[in-house]
């Protein structure tokens, strides 16, 4: 593929029981670029991610990964571009270890057993596990599971690396931990997150969700710094990213205002 | 390590990944293995007590030989006890009149009982043993290698991930029952009926969950195991002992052959 794009077109997205959990959701993302999914709970950003990945279909409107329409038929080539990092660790790990987590999309992919192994070991190595291999993933502690979660996508070389809560339930040092791999990663993103400190820190641009609509897309300084635009999509902007009252001091422009 | 009660399934793939003479075995031999052993032990009638007990041997001495510890697995097969009574308990009822066995007149009921638990007792034990020492993922691979449909080992596999996930999500909710229900034991009647209901709903979301991971990672309804290793001639001496040893203790009843052999040596 030459580009890739992922795109979403006026998506409509309503769960059995009635849910209307996506009402005309758009927005195109481009070659590497890291874009921050954020909203309150039960914004829709993981139902967002999964109609990506084609886990769901829209009820309306489209989505596209690179050249392609996701759709049953097209999800083998889909998921060869993007991989996604599940909000739960536990539910992404189901291998008796870590190896063979991380080889299991390799695996799949038909991939000679050298190359698993090679594919495996540097996976590992690129979140700093590589001495967790043999053992078995729900004994590890939440960082290090958090890290296993995402080499078993990394093993499958995507362009694209899409991430649920990447930080969710982790403690600081796990956290920074994570962040650091993250900044790390040459690939395209999409984070859904609530951890504001994280999208600042990584994510260029912003997508503000709200009740299945986009209340917000574009650079994240200046949407993390709209203040009433946070307030009302229930969001909580760290003390560390707000404007200082006394000096004026904004981390939206890293200067500070002239009406302070 | 929180290794409390039900703590799941997946002990069992930690013992899979021992390494001694039997684990070392190659899986389609284990699966070939056990699958004898299983028709040997149905194989025998229902008043066929005796002829039985040498087959305790298999799983006694893989379970010492591959290390298992047998507290852990012994635990399993309770699991299974309530089914194997409840299938075996009715035939004392059932079943009336009287067998001579050695002399002795025994009730028919609680001999076929006797010997149904036992049967259940040796085929839970055995494929406990099978899991415990090659490891559900290449028992599948070995049952495909032998053309067994993919679909029915698909099935065979969730279904043992399900149980596994179940088993974890019974374990939250008693913790998280027992937490809000300090000093009482158990769980309270009226409990529970939504409380299971809670399970299933959670279990069933989970498993999606972990099929979803599955299938985002290419998983397509095929098992990728490791290296295909080939079967070497250890693999087939091993098989072949055991097979020899099922085929002797199912022609020959041992026990009865030994009390003819000490008694004639006394007389
Ligand atoms: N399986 C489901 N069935 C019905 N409603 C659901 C389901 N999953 C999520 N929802 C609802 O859809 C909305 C969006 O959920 P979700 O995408 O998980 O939000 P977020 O990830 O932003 O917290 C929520 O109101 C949630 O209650
Ligand atoms: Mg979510």
């Amino acid at each position: 593929m030459s580009h890739h794009l992922v795109e979403a077109i006026d998506v409509y997205y309503a769960y059995p029981d009635g849910h209307h959990a996506l009402q005309g959701i758009s927005f195109r993302i481009s070659h590497g670029e890291s874009v921050a999914v954020v909203g309150a709970n039960g914004a829709g950003k993981s139902t967002l991610l999964m109609l990506l990945l084609g886990l769901m279909f829209p009820a309306r409107g489209e989505v596209r990964v690179g050249d392609a329409l996701v759709t049953r038929k097209t999800l083998p080539l889909v998921r060869k571009a993007m991989g996604m990092v599940l909000q739960d660790p536990d539910d992404q790990l189901f291998m008796p270890t870590v190896f063979d987590d991380v080889a299991f999309g390799p695996r799949n992919a038909g991939l000679d057993e050298r190359e698993v192994a090679r594919h495996a070991e540097s996976a590992l190595q690129a979140v700093g596990i590589s001495h967790l291999r043999g053992r078995a993933p729900f004994k590890l502690s939440g960082g290090e599971k958090r890290a296993a979660s995402i080499a078993t996508v990394l093993s499958m070389l995507p362009d694209i690396l899409v991430m649920d809560e990447p930080t969710a339930g982790l403690d600081p040092r796990a956290r920074r931990m994570v962040k650091d791999l993250l900044r790390g990663f040459s690939h395209t993103k999409i984070i859904a997150s609530h951890d504001l400190e994280l999208v600042w820190e990584l994510c260029e641009r912003t997508l503000v969700l709200t009740q299945g609509t986009v209340a917000a897309d574009g650079p994240t300084r200046q949407v993390l710094g709209d203040a009433a635009l946070m307030e009302r999509c229930g969001l909580e902007v760290p003390y560390g990213l707000r404007a200082c009252p006394q000096c004026g001091f904004t981390p939206a422009t890293g200067r500070p205002t002239a009406n302070a | 390590m929180n290794n409390t009660s039900l703590h799941d399934m997946r002990r069992l793939e930690d013992l899979a990944r021992l390494d001694t003479f039997v684990h070392r075995r190659h899986p389609v031999v284990k699966l070939l293995t056990t699958l004898a052993f299983l028709g040997v032990v149905v194989s025998f009638g229902r008043y066929e007590i005796g002829p039985l007990l040498p087959l305790v041997f298999y799983p006694v001495v893989v379970l010492s030989a591959a290390e298992i510890p047998a507290v852990p697995l012994l635990k399993r097969v309770l699991w299974a006890a309530p089914l194997i009574l409840g299938v075996g308990v009715l035939n004392p009822l059932l079943e009336h009149g009287q067998v001579l066995v050695g002399g002795l007149a025994l009730s028919r009921g609680w001999l076929t009982f006797l010997s149904l638990s036992l049967k259940s007792l040796l085929t839970v034990t055995a494929a406990l043993l099978l899991i415990a020492t090659t490891g559900m993922e290449n028992v599948a691979a070995a049952l495909r290698s032998l053309g067994v449909p993919r679909l029915f080992v698909l099935q065979l596999l969730l279904t043992y991930r399900y149980i596994s996930v179940l088993g974890e999500e019974v374990e939250r909710t008693l913790k998280a029952y027992a937490l809000r229900a300090p000093g009482q034991h158990g769980v309270q009647r009226a409990a529970w009926g939504s409380m299971v209901g809670q399970l299933l709903l959670r279990t069933v979301d989970r498993a999606e969950r972990v099929y979803q991971a599955m299938c985002l990672r290419g998983f397509a309804g095929e098992y990728h195991g490791g290296a295909g290793a080939r079967i070497s001639a250890t693999d087939l001496a091993y098989g072949l002992s055991w097979g020899l040893f099922f085929a002797i203790a199912r022609v020959y009843d041992i026990p009865a052959l030994l009390g003819a052999l000490t008694l004639g040596g006394w007389m």
